[in-house]
């Protein structure tokens, strides 16, 4: 794996230091325009982003899982969720579990955070757990699990804080630039038409630097989604699950109220859509969902990377693969399985209402959700915030004792 | 002088690349080691589910002592094989593996058995367990698979050779016909 991590991060590298130059050209001219000396705008620039980077590497994670009002799980709360996540890491190796949110939202998707595999934590919605079977389950499960695995986490958290550094220090640049305009020039500035050009190329680019910050970082995480898919094909052996998966998520219209910009690309698919717009029609942060899919279904004989890469070519009818031969030779050949759920072991699958009435469950528990089964057979789920001392029941009219 | 110091040269740089391939090798076992430690870890602990299945399942299955024999056997066969032999551990877990899936088709003649919420949940650990057998399997597999490579190439062959490392052993559980699906009769 480590072959992969090794060419993967070099592209990325790449791209990172394209939107560190464009961090530190927008303190330039900031601190051009404002006190007449380069330098100093640098110097905030960087300061700026050192905070920001260690309020992201130490507390990242967990602002980004607070920021989506996910709640964590252990295995009594849901032991098929826990369970796939344990086969998804032993397949893939990681060393240690990773935590597991859950976030109460009919939209389908899911992310991966944290800043290395000893403390990584899956995070996904409750709508997901409802809709998904176990094998569609698996398959979006590994491909949250390989982000970790392949150290795309941290990245995206460190290209996604030098994104959020350079939009804040340009709307800032650009709110006082307009009214130092109004205010008049000041004294110091007698200058002449080469400050009045540097003002207006610095101006210009303080508005575009966001822009071209953003396609960048878009850039890295498009990548990044098609070698997490590869991946989960790799470890499931099953690329039909993820395919599936995917295409009940391009079908969902949901849209989920805790994402927003700067986080979009760290789920698996965009959640940052128009109401009411299929997700595979707006994807500039992932690659279009339907491409995904297709990859997916013509990997033929086999779940490796080289399959993976042969179907990339064959849907982009290019000679070009998108993962390089050095990684393909690394993790070698791999057959593929028949769905999980025709194996005569497996536990049968529990209906679309079954798994709905189980995340449910879930939800009202970890909400501190009191049950009391009426013996009409009701189950009566009593809010923590409920004060009266006894509750009725609404179908047979029995009074019960609440505590 | 000078031949000299280049032969010297040629040898440093010939001696650091062993160092670097044999510490690769040293890694890749060690990666073969711990993987085995993952399968071994999810086989205990399909060890320990069985007695409770048993248990569970006693009450309900009446006429099929056969059945739970063969599983508490294999079970007990498997559990005998020492660690450190793959080819006989995969043999009896192979075993092991067809007797619980005969049981748990045999179970589908039974509902009151399905109803039973105990049993669900044992049912959900066990599949999970094979699951998690199966996938600690192909991750080891992968890894033997990579170790085995190495010492197979050039030139790490050579660094394999003088150093004396063995090739690794696959895990299979493919390799007898109780693979396919077992048939119910009805």
């Amino acid at each position: 794996m480590w072959e992969q991590i090794r060419s993967n991060q070099i592209r990325s590298v790449v791209l990172v230091i394209g939107m560190g130059v464009l961090l530190l050209t927008v303190g330039f001219f900031i601190g051009l325009s404002f006190f007449d000396s380069g330098t100093v705008g640098l110097v905030i620039a960087l300061v700026l982003w050192a905070v920001l980077n260690l309020i992201g590497y130490f507390q990242g994670d967990s602002i980004l899982l607070t920021l989506s009002r996910a709640k964590k799980i252990s295995r009594d709360d849901h032991p098929r969720l826990f369970n796939v996540v344990e086969e998804m890491k032993i397949a893939s190796g990681l060393e240690k579990m990773p935590d597991i949110y859950i976030i109460d939202d009919p939209a389908l998707n899911a992310f991966a955070t944290g800043r290395d595999p000893s403390r990584a934590s899956v995070a996904i919605t409750s709508g997901l757990l409802d809709r998904l079977n176990r094998d569609e389950l698996q398959g979006v499960i590994a491909h949250e699990i390989s982000h970790i695995k392949n150290r795309d986490v941290l990245l995206m958290a460190l290209t996604a804080i030098l994104l959020g550094s350079i939009v804040m220090l340009a709307w800032y640049g650009t709110r006082m630039l307009f009214f130092s305009s109004i205010g008049g020039r000041r004294s110091s500035s007698g200058g002449g038409q080469a400050q009045i050009i540097i003002l207006v190329v610095g101006l210009v680019f303080i508005i575009l630097a966001p822009i071209f910050a953003q396609f960048i970082y878009f850039a890295i995480s498009r990548k990044r989604e098609y070698l997490a898919d590869a991946s989960s094909a790799l470890y499931t052996r099953y690329p039909e699950g993820l395919a599936s998966a995917l295409e009940k998520l391009g079908a969902s219209t949901g849209q989920l109220k805790t994402a927003n910009k700067a986080t979009a690309p760290m789920y698996i698919i965009n959640p940052f859509r128009k109401k009411g717009m299929a997700a595979s029609n707006l994807s500039a942060t992932h690659p279009p969902l339907k491409e995904r899919v297709r990859i997916l279904r013509s990997m033929a004989g086999g779940a490796s990377f080289s399959q993976y890469d042969q179907a990339y070519r064959q849907v982009h009818k290019t000679q070009t693969g998108m993962i390089s031969a050095t990684t393909i030779a690394a993790v070698g050949a791999a057959s593929l399985r028949g769905a999980k759920a025709e194996e005569p072991t497996q536990v049968k699958e529990p209906s679309h209402v079954e798994r709905t009435r189980e995340t449910a469950d879930m939800l009202y528990r970890l909400n501190k959700y009191k049950t009391i089964t009426c013996a009409c057979g009701t189950k009566l789920k009593v809010p923590p915030r409920f004060k009266d001392n006894t509750i009725r029941c609404p179908h047979c009219g029995r009074v019960h004792r609440v505590k | 002088m000078i031949p000299l110091l280049v032969i010297l040269g040629i040898v440093a740089v010939l001696v650091f690349i062993f160092i670097g391939i044999y510490n690769g090798l040293v890694r890749r076992r060690n990666q073969v080691k711990n993987a085995w430690a993952q399968i071994d870890v999810q086989l205990k602990r399909r060890y320990d589910l069985i007695p409770n299945l048993m248990e569970t399942v006693k009450g309900y299955m009446t006429h099929e002592r056969e059945t739970l024999d063969s599983v508490t056997k294999a079970r007990n066969l498997a559990q005998q094989v020492p660690g450190g032999d793959v080819g006989a551990r995969s043999k009896a877990e192979t075993e092991l593996s067809s007797a619980l899936s005969r049981l748990l088709v045999v179970v589908e003649n039974y509902p009151d058995l399905k109803a039973n919420q105990n049993f669900l949940a044992l049912q959900e650990e066990l599949a999970s367990t094979e699951n998690k057998i199966s996938f600690s399997r192909q991750f080891y597999n992968d890894t033997v698979l990579r170790l085995n490579n190495q010492i197979q190439m050039f030139p790490s062959n050579v660094v394999a050779a003088i150093t004396g490392f063995t090739a690794g052993d696959f895990f299979e559980l493919t390799a007898t016909a109780e693979r396919e699906a077992p048939k119910v009769s009805f």
